[in-house]
């Protein structure tokens, strides 16, 4: 199976090559759209700023290419996030892939930014994602997240209810590092590379 | 959220050490082997602190860091001579989630800014060695290096305003009057510490039993409390830790 993941300039993407291939996968880490469009899975890291990845996937002529993807895309944390409409983080346009905006967490006393830390999560929809996942823990680190919505799989809770993993389509995303999350995360991303083709 | 257990280990030339006072390392076990025992006991994250990097003025040799990555799958923080923009990439590169900088951030406080921008808050973790003398705390440098350590005349709770306001993520107090001891955390100056901190805190210095984990998530609110020797030595296993955190009422992430 070919997987493709998305190299959108971020600094630390290794970790996920890292998980795929303790998986067995052979990840193509590539900004090739004819290796984007050709894979069977493509993933969609993300570490940094909305508005420097969206410029880095325009340069790239990234863009379009994953929002016509059919195959299953997974994006992670910030790649997750740049499926929505928009982001207040720095008042990007994103891939516009779900019809919502990602927020800043709310500055409320007692309440850390940036979520840095493990959460349980609660499916909310069953999915072949996150079956099996309800009530598990992952690893957390953003100060962004999406609002719930008919999109939301799984949600989480840091000061307010959150979107920790999502679904539109043939595009799913997850808020947390599965790649860092122990035994939870890479069963996620196993029941990733398992799901049926869309 | 669940408090996070987070064990630092001190590497030297790939392997873990642990020295008494920073003198005289000695050789604890393979860096491999260990982190993928913390991981599988359910330790939260794991800290590496490349002992003789720093105060040499070395740069972290980065080939043990992709190892570890490959290794386990639970974050872990590099910290020990990272001094650049480029130095912290490289680190982040082979797979670290975070980096650690401590006397270089005093020297150039805005190295932090320049780290932010270049990677986001969240890699971006502060470490602060401080001591406590007559209510006062003052923040020490080159404190990997005994006969270098360094008093640059700073007030703790004034870096850790300064450090926010540049954007760091996270900030790991050190605080070095209770490290080593194993009586306790510096509860009072941790909580100091937490009342002026919107980012997370993590408790460092004075581990010695698993009350000292409860007073320290109880009564300072830190997000996270890392030790060394009670984990190396097996003094405290954590499933057992995590157990009676747990029984405390204190939420964990099982194991």
């Amino acid at each position: 199976m070919a997987i493709a993941v998305v190299d959108s300039g971020g600094a630390n993407i290794s970790s996920v090559l890292h998980a795929l291939r303790r998986l067995g996968a052979e990840p193509n880490f590539t900004s090739s759209p004819a290796a984007i469009r050709a894979a069977d899975r493509v993933i969609l890291p993300g570490v940094g700023a909305a508005g420097r990845a969206m410029e880095i996937l325009g340069q790239r002529g990234l863009a379009d290419v994953i929002r016509e993807l059919k195959q299953p895309v997974l994006g992670i944390c910030l790649g997750m996030q740049l499926l929505f409409e928009s982001s207040e983080e720095d008042n990007a346009s994103l891939l516009g892939l779900i019809p919502a905006r990602v927020r800043r967490l709310p500055e409320t006393p007692g309440l850390r930014v940036p979520h840095m830390g493990w959460n349980a999560i609660r499916n909310l929809r069953p999915d072949p994602l996150t079956k099996s996942l309800n009530g598990r823990w992952f690893y957390f680190v953003h100060s962004f997240a999406a609002p719930i919505g008919d999109w939301t799989l799984s949600s989480s809770v840091h000061g307010e209810p959150f979107s920790a993993v999502v679904q539109r389509d043939n595009f799913r995303g997850a808020q947390f590092h599965p790649e860092r999350s122990a035994g939870a995360g890479a069963a996620l991303l196993r029941h990733f590379m398992e799901s049926p083709p869309a | 959220m669940a408090r996070r257990i987070v064990p630092c280990l001190d590497v030297r030339d790939g392997q873990v050490v642990k020295g008494v006072r920073f003198r005289d390392h000695r050789v604890m076990g393979d860096i491999i082997d260990l982190a993928a025992r913390y991981r599988d006991e359910g330790a939260d994250e794991l800290v590496f602190y490349d002992i003789t990097a720093s105060p040499q003025g070395r740069s972290v040799d980065v080939d043990w860091v992709r190892r570890v990555s490959e290794t386990i799958d639970i974050p872990f923080c590099v910290a020990g001579g990272i001094r650049s923009v480029e130095s912290a990439g490289q680190v982040l590169a082979q797979g670290a989630d975070k980096i650690s900088i401590n006397t270089p951030a005093l020297e150039d406080p805005g190295l932090i800014d320049r780290l932010v921008r270049a990677f986001g808050s969240q890699c971006v973790v502060i470490g602060v060695d401080s001591i406590a003398d007559q209510g006062a705390y003052t923040v020490r440098s080159h404190t990997g290096d005994p006969d270098r350590m360094r008093t640059p005349g700073r007030q703790t709770m004034d870096w850790l305003r300064e450090v926010v306001e540049r954007g760091a993520g996270e900030v790991v107090l050190n605080c070095m009057s209770a490290d080593g001891t194993r009586a306790g955390y510096d509860i009072e100056q941790l909580r100091a510490a937490r009342e002026l901190l919107p980012i997370p805190l993590v408790a460092s210095g004075g581990a010695g039993s698993p009350d000292h984990f409860i007073a320290v998530f109880r009564q300072a609110d830190v997000d996270a409390a890392l030790a060394a020797t009670v984990f190396h030595s097996g003094q405290i296993p954590i499933p057992q830790l995590k157990n009676t955190l747990a029984e405390a009422g204190i939420e964990v992430r099982p194991c």
